[in-house]
C-alpha cells in the first residue's frame, strides 16, 4: 500500500457517500453540557424487568453460553411463533419462516442485503428511522423518499405511493407506530397501500418494533391484510416493549425462501443471535405480559401529558397515537430544527433531536420522547415553555390546524364509546 | 377510581390537574373523587417514605410474635385493640400459622424496644408469649429499594 494514500480513500465510495447520522452530531453536545434533561432517548427509562433478568442470570448458571442454531433457538421461535398467533392471528412455522435476528437493525439489514440489487428502488416514508436510508443505499438501493406532512398525521396515501413506483422500485418500507413521528397508521389507509402493493407486485418490509406501544385504536399488522402475508417481512423485537434494548435481540418473519436467503447472509456474518438474550427473550414471551402492560400503561399517562403541554405552550402537536415519540412544530419560534435544538440546549438544558436528522421532511419540528418520569418531563416542558415564549409563541394559542386521529378509533367502537 | 388510587400510592405529590391529563377526565373529576375517597377513608394518609438511616438518626426496629387467646365475642380484636393503640407500633397483623399477631415496634434502641415489649405488650391479659426479633437491615419498604444501584444508564441521544 501507498503509504501517502489517506484511509478515507480507500474506504468504499458506498460507505463514504453515508453520512453520519445527525442524532450522533447532536449526542456530542449534550454530553458536553451538565445537568440536561435529555427528551431525546430512543429507549425505554425503564431497566428490564426483573424476572427476565434472573431468568437471564438462572441460564448462565446453568450454562448455556453455546452457539444456537443459525435460526436461533428453537424455543424462541415457537414463542414468537405462538406470539403472533394469539396477537395477530398469523400463522409461521417456526422451522423456518423466523429468523432471530441480532436487534431489529440486523434484521433490517438482512432483508435489505437479500433483496436489493443494485440500483433497485426502495419506498421509505419520510420522517424516517435513520438507518433505513443507508441500509438501502448499503446494499446498493436507491432511496425513493416519500415525505409525509402533519396535515394527514404523518401517514403516507396509496395514491403517494402508487405516483412513485418506477420500473425499478421493489420494496415498501413501513414502521408503525412511528419513530420519530409516534403516528399510527389506520387500518383503511392500510389496506389502500396494500392493494397498490399487490397490483404493482412490491414486496414490503414492515418494521413493527412499537407494535404493542398503542395507545389510540389498534395496531394493524399488515401481514395480516388479504395477501400481503407472502409479500411482507415482518421484523420486530424485544428492545422497546420489553426495555430490552442493550440485549441485541429481535427477529424476522416472512416467506421460508426469503427467511432462508436472510439465513444464509446471518449465517456466514454473525452466525447467530447471543444465547444470553434469547433466553431472556423466551422468559419476556413467556411471563413478561404484566409488567409489558405496566409500562405501556405509564407511557399513555406520559404522552397525554405531553400532547397538554405543547398545547399549553402553543407549539402545534399532532397527537402521537403509539411509540413514545411526539414530534411538535417549532418553526413558530423562527428557528430552525437544528437552531431550535442547539438554542434550547444551551438556554434552557433541554435535548431533544432536530427533526431533520430524520430527513428533510422533519425540517420545523423536533423530536421529543417521553420515556423519562414524570417530574423530569414537567421540568423540562416548564423550561421548554419559557424558551419559546420568549421567541414570540403565544401560550394556548395554535394557529394551525392540527389533524386530530379520530380515523384510528373504529366507527363500532366509536359508538360504544359515545 | 382503581387508576387515581394507583397513581397517588405511587407519587402523592401530582395535583389532580396532572392526573386528570393522564387519565383523560376533568380536573374538578378528579378532584371530587379525591375528596370522596378522603372521606370514605380509602385514602388514609398522604406520607414520606423516609430512609432514616441515612438521616443519621438511630432507630431500631423489631417484629414481635404474640400469641394471644382469643375471646368470646371479640376473638383477636380487643387484645390486637389494646396493643396496636401504643404510638410505638408502626404495624401490625394478624396472621395465619404458629402465632397470631405480627408487631412491628419502632425504638430509639433495643432497650426501649425490650422494655415496652416486657412491660406494656407481655403484660396485657390474653397475651401468652411474645417472641422479639429485631431487624438487621431495611432492603425495600412499601416497594422501594432503599439503596438501589440502578440509575440511568443511557446514552444522553439515542435514535
Ligand atoms: C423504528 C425502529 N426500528 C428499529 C430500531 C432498532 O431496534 P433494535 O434495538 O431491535 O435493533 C429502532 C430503535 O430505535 C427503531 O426506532
Amino acid at each position: 500500500m501507498n503509504r501517502n494514500t489517506s484511509w478515507s480513500e480507500l474506504v468504499n465510495p458506498l460507505v463514504r457517500s453515508i453520512p453520519w447520522s445527525g442524532i450522533r452530531k447532536f449526542f456530542d453536545l449534550v454530553t458536553e453540557t451538565p445537568g440536561v434533561i435529555s427528551l431525546g432517548v430512543g429507549e425505554p427509562d425503564f431497566v428490564t424487568p426483573w424476572h427476565i433478568r434472573e431468568a437471564c442470570i438462572y441460564s448462565l448458571e446453568k450454562g448455556y453460553t453455546m452457539y444456537t442454531s443459525n435460526y436461533g433457538l428453537l424455543e424462541l421461535r415457537q414463542a414468537i411463533a405462538r406470539d403472533l398467533q394469539s396477537t395477530r392471528r398469523l400463522i409461521y412455522n417456526p422451522e423456518n419462516e423466523i429468523l432471530i435476528t441480532v436487534g431489529v437493525s440486523e434484521g433490517l439489514d438482512l432483508a435489505m442485503r437479500a433483496l436489493v440489487c443494485p440500483g433497485d428502488e426502495v419506498l421509505v416514508p419520510e420522517p424516517s428511522y435513520v438507518s433505513y436510508a443507508p441500509c438501502v443505499v448499503l446494499s446498493g438501493g436507491r432511496v425513493v423518499s416519500l415525505p409525509s406532512t402533519m396535515d394527514s398525521g404523518f401517514r403516507i396515501s396509496a395514491e403517494q405511493v402508487a405516483a412513485s413506483i418506477t420500473p425499478r422500485t421493489k420494496i415498501l418500507l413501513l414502521c408503525y407506530p412511528n419513530n420519530p413521528t409516534g403516528t399510527v397508521m389506520d387500518r383503511q389507509t392500510l389496506l389502500e397501500i396494500a392493494e397498490v402493493v399487490r397490483d404493482r407486485n412490491l414486496l414490503v418490509i414492515s418494521d413493527e418494533i412499537y407494535d404493542k406501544l398503542t395507545y389510540v385504536g389498534e395496531h394493524t399488522c399488515i401481514a395480516t391484510l388479504p395477501g400481503m402475508k407472502e409479500r411482507t417481512v415482518l421484523l420486530n423485537g424485544f428492545s422497546k416493549t420489553y426495555a430490552m434494548t442493550g440485549w441485541r435481540v429481535g427477529y424476522a418473519a416472512g416467506n421460508a425462501d426469503f427467511i432462508g436467503a436472510m439465513t444464509k447472509i446471518h449465517q456466514y456474518t454473525m452466525l447467530c443471535a447471543p444465547i444470553t438474550a434469547q433466553m431472556a427473550a423466551v422468559e419476556a414471551l413467556q411471563n413478561g405480559g404484566p409488567a409489558m402492560m405496566h409500562m405501556v400503561q405509564e407511557y399513555n399517562r406520559r404522552r397525554l401529558l405531553v400532547i397538554h403541554a405543547f398545547r399549553d405552550m402553543g407549539l402545534p402537536c399532532f397527537e402521537p397515537g403509539g411509540a413514545f415519540y411526539a414530534f411538535p412544530e417549532i418553526s413558530g419560534t423562527g428557528l430552525s430544527s437544528e437552531e431550535f435544538a442547539r438554542h434550547l440546549l444551551q438556554e434552557e438544558k433541554v435535548a431533544v433531536v432536530p427533526g431533520n436528522a430524520f430527513g428533510s421532511s422533519g425540517e420545523g419540528f423536533v423530536r421529543c420522547s417521553y420515556t423519562t418520569s414524570v417530574e423530569s418531563l414537567s421540568e423540562a416542558f416548564r423550561r421548554m415553555a419559557r424558551f419559546v415564549k420568549a421567541r414570540g409563541v403565544q401560550p394556548k394559542t395554535v394557529n394551525v390546524t392540527v389533524p386530530d386521529v379520530s380515523y384510528l378509533i373504529p366507527p363500532a367502537a366509536e359508538e360504544a364509546a359515545g | 377510581m382503581k387508576e387515581v388510587l394507583e397513581i397517588l400510592e405511587s407519587d402523592a405529590r401530582l395535583s389532580a390537574g396532572e392526573i386528570a391529563i393522564m387519565l383523560s377526565m376533568e380536573e374538578e373529576e378528579i378532584q371530587r373523587v379525591i375528596k370522596e375517597l378522603e372521606k370514605k377513608k380509602v385514602i388514609l394518609k398522604y406520607m414520606t417514605l423516609v430512609n432514616w438511616e441515612k438521616a443519621g438518626e438511630e432507630k431500631v426496629l423489631a417484629m414481635i410474635e404474640v400469641r394471644v387467646t382469643p375471646q368470646r365475642d371479640t376473638g383477636f380484636d380487643a387484645v390486637a385493640e389494646r396493643i396496636y393503640r401504643f404510638p410505638q407500633v408502626r404495624s401490625m397483623h394478624l396472621m395465619s400459622g404458629a402465632y397470631d399477631l405480627a408487631v412491628f415496634v419502632e425504638g430509639q434502641n433495643m432497650r426501649e424496644v425490650s422494655h415496652f415489649v416486657a412491660t406494656k405488650l407481655a403484660t396485657i391479659e390474653g397475651v401468652l408469649s411474645t417472641t422479639t426479633h429485631f431487624v438487621l437491615r431495611t432492603y425495600k419498604q412499601d416497594g422501594v429499594i432503599l439503596e438501589d444501584g440502578e440509575k440511568d444508564r443511557r446514552l444522553a441521544v439515542s435514535p
